[in-house]
């Protein structure tokens, strides 16, 4: 992969992937200000993909799944790590050719390698949201997750909504040829002061292992669950109308009480004090919450409800 | 004669989903066009990752003009019988003719439906098709509503003849069938024109695409047999992996590499398990070392450096696996050298086996008690086959496992090796699982048995106790499969065992014994009975001296015997489906079922399989019919008299010389089958029980039972009595059929 336009670090990956979904026309987004296990969680995709009115937008984000985390060990796991993702909808009818054109932004030559879309059907039972769609490999290597939404919070998605998914530590250490992913450069490794990826993050990998697995107040982070579960459903059980009159239905400040319990439950889990049977009862809880925010937010003008004055 | 093609060009379609789908096209078409009247000649259905395709040859052109004549009322009926008529065959009065009849003028109705071309009709079944196709999974895209597995791109519908191709006029949401598809999605990604099937096969192959998946299959075994034979070694046939990995390419390119050195002493299995379920690839052995060296995978490109970047992605990945793979397996060696195999299971008992039948730790526990009683009766020593089922789950605690679940077993085995147990103990980790399937070989170590038997009876009281019984189709626990298990392990081996002696004990094991619930990290010990609730009321409850809470229970004894009766009878149940795959018909089962020690199921087969062979004599078919006649008239007699004619035939009040010899062959036979029958010599007691047959044959020709002196009709009704009480000692031939 020597090759004269290859990136030479991490960073230049997530550029290139910028200017380039940019460059067809989405929004680029910047992370959610809140711990979740995956790009999905973000409301630019979660709720954004509900109802009629169109969007594309593309962002980084920082993803926690504190069941991974392997004290920056392992070469290939990790507690926090970078999801891209894109989301378009109606899903266009060259979203393949789109997202080919992606992998020749970071200098995947698809004339010599071999890139397949393999069967693999996406299914969040917290977010009460299933997809059809592919893994795609390129050299038998899981590169990204190419999803057409078909529901959301227990919604039917109209339109269909296409989402892009890529695992960018992997992806990343595959372009650069990196082994280890404490290796990977960081930014340019010319650059005055050159940051390997485990410069940044392996004394974080570090802590945050020894914090999920061993320190958290599972006790404080139940309470911590029940409360976000009972703000969620304050907030969406309050009037539609303010005191002054504004309709305004709250779905997005309910949908982060959904987020928190989502991670808090993540957190627990990785305490190991949720019994099997439990699992699936708290896995209810949540989305429960995630349905009710959704039906919550195709309320709202962003979710595509006409109001009934401008019908007027 | 047309031919039609029909191409539906489609974003990826998932690998397995291919065969089903080539057939229901097939069907659905070939089907809509006959019945709309059409006739054709010969039909294909092929796939690609990216097409679904079907050729149709000697398609007729139209559909036939169909006539019918209707014969309507008389031309002077009422005049509302006439306009019924109209109304029922869509007519005007003046397209109606008159015609003579026998009894005067009657209006006959001639409907022609005229012929439709094929075009037209081609065009209806397909939309139909299409829209109701029948995917185990589809989805709408874009803003639209059609359903298909991906997106639908393109569909290619033509009829061609010797004048040229014409486009079916069809138009699906927007999607226009033309004559044009594309090539291979890199390689000849432009459109090509299609002219009929010949050609398009021809242009496909030219733009990279293998339409034929068996094509696509041949060719990528052949080069990976020739690729491994160059090396002297040879791939692992896998017909499954070989049609997976043919529906993942329109162009396949088979590429073959070695297996990093560090990575060859992982145990084959797991080489073979991690290459496959990762990444598809085929496993290459190599004969004199009889390891897994190589891999081969499939590619969907031909590139500028033949596959060399494509091989090198590929190992690298590879690499990370087994990487993985390596590091579970080291650290479940060093668990095994630190804490033993037992050890390695100890977190068992955190793990919930089933809410109401508490922890895997419980499960094994019972297991092991089981196995111990059962090992005696298989020949093997109860301490090792204790030492077997205690070890013999832990592997599921184990790294490797909980990666490839796949595993169990076979990982238990390696780890026990590896811990220095006996072979015996070994082999029952892997082996205890068996027979899973019909075909499976059963296990004959006697360890092996004693585990394997333990296990399976466990599981069926254990789910018989909480009332989770299959029905119908549903058998979530796998239930029928453990209990066909246990009748292949105990016929098979010729194992001796009442199930009751061992499935009544469970019971009282269960509602004494002391439960371990998972809680939390901690495992908390309750002095408590499993919650059986069906077999205990609660009577009392208090502190002890401890401070400890208990509770008090009745046991409902009554209640567990009903339940261990119902096991039984599921068990004869799935011993009648097994041997009536063997020839040996239900009725026959239930007449020996009827006899003692039917929970012996290897001897209810002996008996089974003697009568059965019995029954296809001359002698025994004839015996039947001797044995319910006299059944028949003694039952009669009973019941009309009011007392039970059982004792006391005496050969004294003979009449006849059929009658004595009666006597004499019922004599002989008793004193052959009752020795045969406790030597569970099944054969000789039916062969004495049906060479009767000529006695009461002979007897039922010349005596006349109900005889006019009282004396002689008792005597030859206890005679009766005594055929039957003979037969029945050898089985309950009432229940034999026919």
């Amino acid at each position: 992969m020597a090759k004269a336009d290859a990136p030479k670090s991490f960073q230049e990956i997530i550029l290139r992937l910028m200017s380039y979904w940019a460059s067809k026309g989405c929004a680029v987004l910047q992370p959610y200000d809140m711990e979740v296990g995956a790009g999905t969680f973000h409301p630019a995709t979660t709720l954004r993909a509900l109802g009629d009115k169109p969007w594309a937008a593309a962002y980084v984000q920082p993803s926690r799944r504190p069941t991974d985390g392997r004290y920056g060990e392992n070469p290939n796991r990790l507690q926090h790590y970078y999801q891209y993702q894109v989301l378009i909808k109606p899903s266009p009818p060259d979203l393949q050719e789109l997202y080919l054109g992606s992998l020749r932004a970071i200098g995947i030559d698809t004339e010599l390698h071999d890139i397949r879309f393999v069967e693999d059907d996406w299914e969040s039972p917290t977010l009460g949201a299933w997809g059809l769609g592919w893994e795609v490999w390129c050299d038998g290597m899981e590169v990204s997750q190419f999803t057409y939404f078909q529901q959301v919070g227990g919604h039917d998605c109209k339109p269909v909504s296409g989402e892009l998914t890529y695992g960018l530590e992997r992806l990343a250490m595959y372009v650069l040829g990196i082994d280890h992913v404490m290796d990977m450069p960081y930014n340019d490794p010319s650059a005055p002061i050159a940051l390997k990826y485990g410069d940044v993050f392996r004394q974080t990998e570090q802590e945050y292992s020894r914090w999920n697995f061993d320190i958290a107040d599972t006790d404080m982070l139940l309470k911590h669950f029940e409360d976000a579960e009972a703000e969620c459903e304050r907030i969406l059980a309050s009037p539609e109308t303010d005191d002054a009159g504004r309709k305004i239905i709250m779905a997005h400040p309910a949908y982060d009480q959904c987020i928190k319990a989502s991670h808090l439950f993540n957190l627990l889990d990785a305490r190991g004090v949720i019994s099997v049977t439990e699992r699936q009862a708290y896995i209810g809880r949540v989305r429960a919450l995630a349905k009710k925010c959704a039906d919550a937010f195709v309320q709202t003008e962003a979710g595509g409800a006409v109001e009934s004055e401008a019908v007027a | 004669m047309p031919d039609l093609l029909i191409e539906l060009f489609s974003e990826e379609i998932p690998a397995r989903m291919q065969p089903k789908a080539r057939a229901d096209l097939q069907k659905l078409i070939t089907d809509g066009v006959v019945e709309a009247g059409l006739t054709y000649a010969s039909a294909g259905a092929f796939s690609t990752p990216r097409r679904l395709t079907l050729t149709i040859e000697g398609l007729t052109a139209n559909s036939p003009t169909l006539r019918e004549e209707r014969k309507g009322p008389r031309t002077d009926a009422p005049e509302k019988a006439i306009e019924g008529f109209l109304r029922s065959t869509g007519l005007t009065m003046d397209q109606l003719e008159a015609r003579d009849d026998k009894k005067g003028q009657v209006y006959f109705a001639v409907i022609e439906k005229p012929g439709r071309p094929a075009t037209e009709i081609v065009a209806e079944v397909l939309e139909k098709t299409i829209r109701n196709f029948p995917w185990p999974k589809s989805m709408r895209w874009g803003a639209g509503s059609l359903r298909w597995v991906r997106p639908l791109h393109s569909i290619l519908a033509i009829l061609s003849d010797e004048a040229g191709a014409t486009v079916v006029p069809l138009d699906i949401d927007g999607i226009t069938a033309g004559d044009t598809t594309r090539g291979h999605r890199f390689m000849a990604p432009d459109t090509i024109q299609v002219g009929g099937f010949e050609s398009y096969t021809k242009q496909l192959k030219a733009a990279k695409v293998m339409l034929d998946p068996a094509e696509r299959e041949a060719a990528i075994w052949h080069d990976a047999e020739q690729m491994a034979f160059a090396k002297g070694w040879e791939v692992v046939p896998d017909k499954g992996l070989l049609a997976e990995v043919a529906g993942l390419v329109e162009w396949p390119v088979t590429l073959m590499g070695e297996i990093d050195a560090q990575f060859l002493e992982l145990p084959p299995e797991v080489l073979q398990t991690s290459m496959k379920e990762h990444q598809k690839f085929f496993s290459v052995k190599n004969p004199k070392t009889g390891r897994i060296e190589g891999f081969v995978t499939v590619a969907n490109r031909e590139t500028a450096d033949h596959g060399a970047t494509i091989l090198a992605g590929n190992q690298k990945v590879l690499s990370a696996r087994l990487s993985d793979a390596k590091f579970f397996w080291e650290n479940d060696l060093r668990t095994v050298a630190a804490h033993g195999l037992e050890g390695m299971g100890a977190g068992l008992d955190a793990v919930t086996f089933h809410n109401k039948l508490g922890s895997q730790g419980d499960r094994i526990r019972r297991i092991e008690a089981l196995a111990r009683e059962i090992a005696p009766l298989v020949g093997a020593s109860p301490d090792l086959a204790a030492e077997a089922a205690r070890v013999a789950k832990s592997d599921l605690r184990s790294e490797m496992v909980y990666e490839f679940p796949e595993l169990q077993g076979v990982m238990g085995r390696y780890y026990a090796q590896k811990a220095g147990l006996t072979d015996a103990v070994a082999d029952a980790c892997r082996d205890h699982y068996a027979p899973l399937g019909p075909s499976d070989d059963v296990p004959s170590e006697p360890v092996s048995v004693a585990v394997a038997l333990a296990d399976k009876i466990d599981t069926l009281t254990g789910f018989w106790a909480i009332d989770e019984k299959p029905t119908g189709s549903k058998d979530p626990f796998a239930l029928r499969r453990a209990a066909l298990g246990v009748i292949r392990l105990v016929r098979e081996n010729d194992v001796r065992m009442g199930l009751e002696r061992f499935i009544a004990p469970w019971f009282e094991r269960e509602l004494f014994a002391t439960r371990s619930y998972p809680s939390g990290n901690g495992i908390v010990e309750k002095p408590q009975p499993l919650r059986l609730t069906q077999f205990l009321t609660k009577t009392g409850e208090g502190e002890n001296e401890d401070g400890s809470y208990y509770e008090d229970f009745d046991i409902h004894w009554a209640q567990i015997d009903v339940t261990v009766a119902d096991l039984l009878s599921f068990f004869h149940d799935r011993l009648k489906v097994h041997l009536r795959d063997a020839g040996i018909r239900h009725d026959v089962i239930d007449a020996v079922l009827a006899m003692p020690g039917s929970d012996d199921l290897t001897l209810v087969v002996k008996r089974a399989e003697a009568l059965s062979e019995t029954l296809k004599t001359d002698d025994g078919e004839n015996l039947i019919q001797g044995f319910k006649r006299a059944n028949n008239i003694l039952t009669q007699a009973e019941e009309k008299d009011g007392v039970e004619y059982s004792f006391g035939a005496d050969v004294k009040f003979a009449e006849t010389e059929e009658e004595k010899a009666l006597f004499a062959a019922l004599d002989a036979a008793e004193a052959k089958i009752a020795p045969a029958m406790a030597a569970e010599d099944f054969a000789a007691a039916m062969s004495a029980m049906a060479s009767l047959r000529a006695p009461i044959d002979a007897f039922f020709e010349a005596v006349q039972i109900n005889a006019e002196a009282e004396v002689i009709r008792r005597n030859r009704l206890n005679l009766l009595s005594r055929i039957r009480q003979i037969c029945l000692d050898v089985a309950d031939l009432t229940k034999i059929e026919g």
